[in-house]
């Protein structure tokens, strides 16, 4: 059974202690945005096979949301981190970087490192 | 040119010792062109493929697969063909489908074992109840033959149900009498077979690593086995559709998730209908040999591992057993889960891409093994015309357009 550790409460938690969130890290489409746009916000995603950024709720727990980075088809937990935030920490990617290298998810992993949705947070 | 199979070439091979039965299709290396490669051969791609031969003579055609044939999602559903969608789109795509069941030994020669038997899906909720009544309705409309039963006549249908459950009592059905089973293998076998004797080429290990694109338009696949090149390419992978058309340079509005089902030991013939519970996520025929086959719901979160999260058959199992009670000193004999791709409105997708002589047939999510012949059907069309009207409502840009097929709402989970 799945476990993810919940960064909220510290909790290592069943599956079936949790709730699928989708894919994490998607921003919505603004106002105004076109047809193309709000189609790529709704249904475009990532579907990767292999290492996955996803959003999860401790819904039988604190109740709170996080984000956890796992493979699809091994399961494997590379980590969990808090839901504030707009990319997985730079820790975690070299975790990633370490057990799959020449991984790939959106602009992440294999040689792009530092996006600017960083320096975002860091606002 | 192979033998037909008959009551005559049975009695004709026993008498010298089963020497004269041929390979169902041969096996043969790849040429260097093809006018149409179809990549996968599951039910769905080699249903294309017969089509594209039988409707509209287009027969040099390479159908490859990366495993062996009808290894993913064909070999591994619980082998239910039903067509009572709540959508007039999905009632044609569907409904078509069934009807070519019906002939479908005979048209390929093939026993596939079509038995319909009936299919009944519960209400066991007030809202399950009102949702049947409406999909029934809609039926009648679409001219599909369904019926909303009251508790006594699911009673009937199914003896060994038990309808006073006190957490999910029976209140109903939907009972479409001409719905049923088939056998999965038989299915791409016997297409397999139909296809490689109009001179097709079955290509199995045959793993496409990427697609060759030349202003606009695909010119070949690169696979384990070489370059093909190919006039029009046909992509029918299910689970893996993202990972192609990423290769072929588009995205897809695709999750892919694992579905589970499993099977018990052997026992005497106890139920000839196939019921379908989505309240509670589950779903049981028997199958010929006895055993019960039992289908479950998907995991909740994206995965490749065909096998599923295992509470989901806890979930399964324990719900079952509540509305029949005897099974619950049956052994599991097996379990295992393919991976469904789903689509946002829970309804395929039958399209072409924005790569001009590239069609896609996928997002059948959990319930594709009953549209096999009717998918294959109309994506033929798709691909020899450039038009289908049973296609047309399953394009991609529906998505951009709002224009969904709502059966996530119609089907509930198990679809
Ligand atoms: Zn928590």
């Amino acid at each position: 059974m799945l476990m993810l550790r919940c960064p909220n409460c510290g909790v290592t938690a069943d599956e079936t202690e949790l709730a699928p969130g989708g894919e994490a890290h998607i921003a919505r489409a603004a106002t105004g945005s076109d047809d193309a746009a709000f189609e790529a916000y709704m249904f475009g995603r990532e579907n990767p096979k292999g290492v996955h950024f996803e959003r999860w709720r401790h819904a039988m727990g604190c109740g709170k949301w996080f984000h956890a980075a796992r493979c699809t088809v091994t399961m494997q937990v590379f980590g969990t981190y808090p839901a504030q935030t707009l990319s997985p920490p730079d820790d975690l990617l070299e975790k990633i970087d370490a057990a799959r290298p020449g991984w790939r998810w959106r602009d992440l992993g294999a040689g792009h490192r530092h996006t600017h949705d960083h320096h975002d947070e860091e606002r | 040119m192979k033998r037909r199979y008959s009551a005559f070439a049975i009695a004709r091979e026993a008498l010298r010792h089963h020497s004269g039965w041929t390979r169902t299709w041969k096996s043969p290396a790849p040429k260097s062109r093809y006018d149409v490669v179809i990549v996968g051969a599951g039910g769905h791609g080699l249903a294309t493929a017969f089509w594209l031969g039988r409707n509209h003579g287009i027969t040099n055609v390479a159908v490859i697969e990366k495993g062996w044939l009808g290894g993913g999602n064909t070999g591994r559903n619980t082998t239910i063909i039903r067509s009572n969608y709540l959508q007039d789109p999905s009632a044609a795509l569907y409904e078509k489908s069934r009807s070519l069941y019906e002939t479908l030994s005979q048209d390929l020669n093939y026993n596939v074992m079509y038995s319909p038997r009936g299919v009944l899906m519960l209400a066991q909720t007030e809202h399950e109840v009102r949702g049947y009544r409406r999909t029934a309705e809609a039926n009648a409309l679409q001219g599909v033959e369904t019926e909303f039963v009251g508790p006594r006549r699911v009673k009937e249908l199914c003896p060994i149900m038990n309808i006073d459950g006190p957490r999910y009592p029976v209140l109903g059905g939907l009972w479409q009498p001409r719905a049923g089973t088939a056998r999965h293998d038989a299915v791409a076998w016997g297409f397999a077979r139909a296809c490689s004797d109009m001179g097709m080429d079955i290509i199995e290990q045959c793993e496409v690593t990427g697609v060759t694109r030349e202003g606009g338009r695909v010119t070949a696949v690169s696979t384990t086995r070489g370059e093909i090149g190919c006039g029009k390419l046909g992509i029918v992978v299910a689970g893996h559709s993202g990972r192609l058309a990423e290769m072929a340079g588009f995205r897809l509005p695709i999750e892919s998730v694992p579905l589970q089902a499993l099977v018990s030991e052997p026992i005497k013939p106890c139920m000839d209908i196939v019921v379908m519970a989505n309240t509670v996520h589950g779903y049981m025929s028997q199958s010929d040999k006895g055993e019960m086959v039992i289908g479950g719901g998907t995991d909740g979160y994206n995965g490749y591992n065909q096998r599923g999260s295992f509470l989901h058959i806890e979930e399964t199992v324990r719900a079952l057993v509540e509305t029949f009670p005897m099974i619950s000193r049956l052994r599991m004999l097996r379990q295992w889960g393919g991976i469904v791709d789903m689509t946002g409105d829970r309804s395929p997708i039958l399209s072409k891409t924005p790569v001009e002589n590239c069609f896609i047939n996928c997002g059948w999510g959990t319930g594709g093994f009953k549209a096999t012949p009717g998918s294959g059907w109309a994506f033929a069309e798709l691909m020899a015309r450039g038009e289908s009207p049973l296609a047309a409502p399953f394009g991609l840009e529906r998505f951009r357009e709002g224009r969904f097929i709502d059966e996530s709402v119609a089907a509930g989970v198990a679809h």
